[in-house]
């Protein structure tokens, strides 16, 4: 995983290099957006400077004070109600890619917690991240961000039952002679 | 400094102090990993930045506004939210650049559906997916997301 990252690492700046120096060139040939370019890139970067250390510190938090453990020791159990609001409780507080989630999703199939906060689970750890949506806040409003937040929640809520009952059925058709006793 | 800045930053700040309070090691390690991601995440910014500035700079605003703005209907929404769900960057870079969309041109329909897609379907991570979850459940979930996805932005766009 280590020599991954560092080959994402060196992949990233083979790229920044890229774009500056496209960058370059197209400035060199059209000065006279030079100064449309820099504004644009200057303002960006110093409204993502203003909250990127900070959001960094809240992941490393997160990281750090919610263990997976904890993540998996809850929700294996979890079911109603309180399962969907811990499934997108546990979702959105520790923070990480996407593929970081696959493990605890497994050892919570594993667990036999149910489908729905399974789903429910990794789709709130890849859209309902609370540094995430501070960033969402920052470059595009409270409305938008609050209107977003609110219809995922509900959507995926829907999408979590909606594939719970889908793979039941599924297994019910498929697995009655395995699954009697 | 905007408001949502000074208040992330008051959160967080308020947030490590509780930390150290509570646990002076596992602060410490927090911080750690914060520098981590912090220096891990730096190339990105900085391509996202530049690719902001010649967006901003070089393509008109009907360009943009053709493909994806409010005129290009669904077939604008599809599009984008198909490029989201492919691309693989880091969704915090992705707001600044979906807001620079907004700015020239791009409908919040499909500003939505890009967040939306970019973040909750993980192409490239698939592989990954299937391997903890099973094919059935991968292929179900990033389906799935990506029909909600489109229905959160007709929603998004009808609303706001």
């Amino acid at each position: 995983m280590k020599g991954k990252q560092k080959k994402g690492m060196v992949r990233d700046y083979i790229l920044l290099g890229l774009v500056f120096v496209i960058a370059i060139l197209l400035i060199t040939f059209f000065p006279d957006k030079k100064d449309e370019v820099i504004n644009a890139s200057w303002n960006f970067l110093v409204e993502m400077l203003w909250i990127l250390p900070a959001v960094m510190i809240l992941l490393g938090l997160f990281t750090v004070f919610v263990p997976k453990k904890t993540v998996v020791k809850y929700l294996g159990k979890a079911s109603g109600i309180k399962g969907v609001s811990l499934a997108i409780l546990f979702g959105a507080l520790p923070t990480g890619p996407l593929y970081v989630a696959f493990p605890i999703a497994a050892s919570l199939l594993k667990k036999g917690a149910s489908i729905s906060n399974i789903v429910i689970f990794l789709s709130a750890w890849a859209c309902i991240k609370i540094p995430q949506e501070m960033v969402e806040l920052q470059f595009l409003g409270a409305k938008f961000m609050f209107t977003r937040l609110a219809l995922t929640i509900i959507f995926v809520v829907i999408m979590g039952i909606f594939i719970e009952k889908l793979i039941a059925k599924e297994e019910d058709v498929s697995l009655i002679p395995t699954k009697c006793p | 400094m905007s408001i949502t800045a000074a208040v992330i930053n008051g959160i967080a700040i308020l947030a490590l102090l509780i930390a150290f309070f509570k646990d002076k090691e596992k602060a410490i390690q927090s911080l750690k990993i914060a520098g981590k991601s912090f220096i891990k995440i730096i190339p990105m910014v900085f391509i996202v930045i530049i690719i902001i500035g010649l967006l901003l700079g070089f393509v008109p605003p009907d360009a943009i506004s053709k493909f994806v703005g409010s005129q290009s209907g669904l077939s604008g929404v599809l599009l984008i939210g198909v490029a989201g769900a492919i691309m693989h960057v880091p969704s915090i870079v992705a707001f600044p650049l979906s807001a620079s969309l907004l700015e020239s041109g791009a409908s919040i329909t499909a500003v939505a559906a890009f967040i939306t897609t970019l973040t909750m379907i993980g192409f490239v991570t698939l592989p990954l997916e299937i391997k903890a979850l099973g094919k059935k459940m991968a292929f179900l979930r990033n389906g799935t997301s990506f029909i909600i996805a489109i229905l959160i932005a007709i929603l998004m766009g009808m609303i706001l």
